[in-house]
């Protein structure tokens, strides 16, 4: 004997679970285009499930680490070039303007830009990213030997030489 | 457990209770939001990365908790609502959609103080931020279907089953910096192993956590006492509350 009451509870169930299953599976379809950057592994080999690469020329996102000491940057003008990677291919960003005060080496980014060639990014955009780890100055030196130097100060990101 | 609601089902016992919670929860409220905040905006150490302007996560982490906590509560109150047709249900929803749409909308504009001189940007259409932005337009719609019928109680209902159906998006807030490439970090404390985060910083964002808990029970227990007063306004037990 089911009760009205039972039966409501049961269709709204079986309509919410019908709705789950519809939006996991438009999701499921949309999940490349919902990745808001490429990183620079699936710019040189492609992307994971599909194995398509990016074309010369699109407009794409791009977010990856920045490597030790491949920032360049030109003395005269606002341009800098530096690499960044995930896990192992390096792809190269050229930017010029102003960037984020988190902009360190080592530090995660997402540059926004077109691919001019197979491991080249001009980008318009440079957003920093940051972790989800929060830590006092004193015991990130300590458990991560990183020394917290204010962007003015830091001599990598001054001169040119990295 | 039934036995021990039952009571509740009459208007005036609810009424009482909201009414009992709300001035216990308030003032708790208050003082905790007051510690919190003040521990953290003033002696929480600065972050090695982000040095001062971490600390708006004192406001922006409670707030975007809550907006999908509230969510979830709301979610649960539409089925309870819809299963039992009770009017305190309805109600409860009611008095829940615009404090949940504050939160969000609080998360939100804090996020973005923060986006700005971290990330380099106020916006982007990451999906955190755009599932975050649906979570607000769920709540304003909630709020929109309670009044867009002439019937009271048709409405209600609408708003009900568009509380349920918005219920799918909070997992999909949650778990979309883990599904998708994203520029907004990870979680840091609603994770299973150890929180990410100082514990001399974690303290006062636990404390502010607790205490947008309790702020949020309070409001709520505020506007149901009133709705449930204008909803009943032509019974005894109000005429004599109010007099």
């Amino acid at each position: 004997m089911i009760t009205r009451r039972q039966k409501r509870f049961y269709t709204i169930m079986a309509l919410f679970a019908g709705l789950a299953l519809t939006v996991s599976l438009v999701l499921y379809a949309l999940s490349e285009n919902i990745d808001l950057f490429y990183t620079p592994s699936e710019i040189i080999n492609g992307k994971n499930e599909t194995g398509i690469k990016p074309s010369i020329g699109q407009r794409l996102r791009i977010g990856g680490m920045v490597v030790e000491g491949s920032v360049k940057r030109d003395p005269d003008t606002l341009l800098v070039e530096f690499k960044v990677t995930d896990t192992g291919p390096e792809v190269t960003i050229s930017y010029e303007g102003i960037l984020p005060d988190l902009f360190r080496e080592g530090q995660g980014i997402v540059a926004n830009g077109h691919l001019i060639d197979s491991n080249t990014v001009e980008a318009f955009e440079v957003l920093a990213k940051h972790d989800e780890e929060y830590m006092p100055p004193e015991l990130a030196e300590a458990m991560k030997g990183i020394k917290h130097v204010k962007p003015s100060e830091n001599p990598a990101l001054q001169g040119g030489q990295p | 457990m039934f036995k021990w609601l039952h009571p509740y089902a009459k208007p005036e016992r609810a009424y009482a209770l909201a009414n009992r919670l709300y001035l216990w929860l308030w003032p708790l409220a208050l003082i905790g939001l007051f510690t919190g905040s003040l521990w953290g905006l003033m002696f929480a150490p600065s972050d090695y990365q982000q040095s001062d302007s971490f600390r708006i996560m004192y406001i922006h982490v409670p707030a975007a908790i809550w907006s999908m906590g509230i969510y979830m509560s709301m979610g649960i109150a539409g089925i309870c609502a819809l299963v039992w047709q009770m009017r305190s249900f309805e109600l409860s929803v009611l008095a829940m959609a615009p404090i949940g749409a504050v939160f969000t909308a609080i998360a939100l504009f804090t996020g973005s103080f923060w986006g700005k001189p971290m990330w380099g940007t106020w916006w982007v259409w990451d999906a955190r931020l755009t599932s975050e932005l649906i979570l607000l337009f769920l709540y304003l719609g909630v709020f929109a279907l309670f009044y867009s019928f002439d019937d009271k109680r048709a409405g209600a209902k609408a708003a009900c089953i568009l509380a349920i159906i918005g219920m799918i998006n909070v997992p999909i807030i949650h778990y979309s910096v883990e599904w998708w490439n994203s520029l907004h970090q990870g979680a840091s404390i609603t994770k299973f192993d150890k929180p990410s985060i100082a514990k001399e910083m974690l303290w006062p964002l636990l404390i502010n956590i607790f205490s947008c808990l309790l702020l949020f029970i309070a409001l709520t227990c505020y506007r149901f006492a009133t709705e449930l007063l204008a909803s009943e306004s032509h019974r005894k037990w109000v005429t004599k509350i109010i007099q």
